[in-house]
């Protein structure tokens, strides 16, 4: 196993459409075992896609266990991920190994259904909230040519938590 | 380029101050570092670091003609900045009420009792003129805890609605 070199913003291949992978074959759960060292070495990173060390395939990996506060389904393989269902929009704040020394709030889906293969193939249906649902919902943007710069908002542009009160709800 | 300056500009708001200002400083061979830029009651409002090799008289003087153009204010100081030195914040509060005099300096200073060092305060007054309501919004480091903060908080009664939430932020 290996750690990667993971590439920064603007290297143009963050902004490519990654290809589904089709061959679930020993080379790319070797793959797999090389994302995962690299992402447990960036810091306290909670997810990677594949196309963050150059390669343009859609895969990614999620593992929300080491923030207390997360629930979430421990460490996932997604590969070709859909999503099949959202709901709700919260703010939240993101950060990413591909832009250094930057956090912004970005809007997100607060659930969501999710479809995705493992590292043998074998495709699973997963529900996810909250953290977890967002850090899927980055790391699938990756697999989009998309980075979290493309969706940040102001810093004025603020939802309500679930159940607040409407401060002109009177 | 050693000099970090932070360059205040305040004025009545009107289309065209950024792209004005910007061009003098580019043209003024001055290097932009971060900023914050906000209209505020009707005034527009600058916040922004500038890099310049020159002092600091030389630098107001590069924006002087622009701001003296749109009718800003124009403020220099020299500064220890630098780049690269973001803290992200782990906690956001959010306060809303009936305007009424104290309700920042109470709120902000149960919080800072409770080890909140604040990186980014917002706040606005809504409603009506009869009617004001005051909306803030707080985000920082819960430098002692969460819960540390929730007690202070908690301890300020029911005058104003107060709601606080911890931040995890995605690296991925």
């Amino acid at each position: 196993m290996a750690v990667l070199p993971v590439l920064t913003y603007p290297d143009p291949r963050l902004k490519r459409v990654a290809e589904p992978v089709e061959r679930f074959d020993d080379e790319l759960r070797a793959f797999v075992a090389d994302l995962e060292c690299t992402m447990e070495a960036g810091p306290a990173a909670v997810g990677i896609a594949a196309p963050q060390v150059g390669r343009l395939q859609r895969l990614i990996l999620v593992d929300v266990s080491s923030r207390p506060r997360a629930a979430g389904h421990g460490r996932l393989v997604l590969i070709n991920p859909e999503i099949t269902a959202w709901e709700g929009h919260v703010v939240g704040r993101e950060g990413c190994l591909s832009v250094p020394d930057y956090t912004g709030n970005v809007i997100r889906a607060e659930r969501i259904r999710l479809a995705a293969r493992d590292a043998h193939g074998v495709l699973t249906e997963y529900a996810m909230e909250g953290f977890e649902a967002r850090v899927v919902q980055h790391e699938i943007d990756h697999l989009d040519g998309l980075l979290f710069l493309d969706r940040v908002v102001s810093r004025r542009a603020d939802l309500r938590p679930r159940g607040g009160r409407s401060p002109a709800g009177r | 380029m050693a000099n970090w300056y932070m360059l205040t500009l305040v004025g009545p708001d009107r289309p065209g101050i950024v792209a004005r200002v910007t061009d003098a400083l580019y043209h003024g061979g001055c290097n932009l570092g971060e900023a914050s830029m906000l209209r505020l009651g009707g005034n527009f409002t600058v916040s922004m670091m500038v890099q310049h090799s020159g002092d600091a008289e030389a630098l107001a003087a590069a924006v002087a003609p622009a701001a003296h153009d749109l009718g800003l204010h124009l403020h220099v100081d020299p500064i220890r900045g630098e780049l690269h030195r973001h803290v992200v914040p782990d906690v956001r509060v959010r306060v809303h009420g009936a305007d009424r005099p104290g309700i920042v300096a109470r709120v902000t200073g149960a919080l800072a009792a409770a080890g909140l060092d604040i990186t980014d305060l917002e706040s606005d007054v809504a409603g009506s003129g009869e009617r004001p309501l005051y909306v803030l919004r707080i985000e920082g480091v819960a430098q002692h805890g969460v819960k540390a903060l929730r007690a202070a908080l908690a301890g300020l009664g029911d005058e104003v609605d107060v709601s606080l939430e911890p931040v995890d932020t995605v690296v991925g």
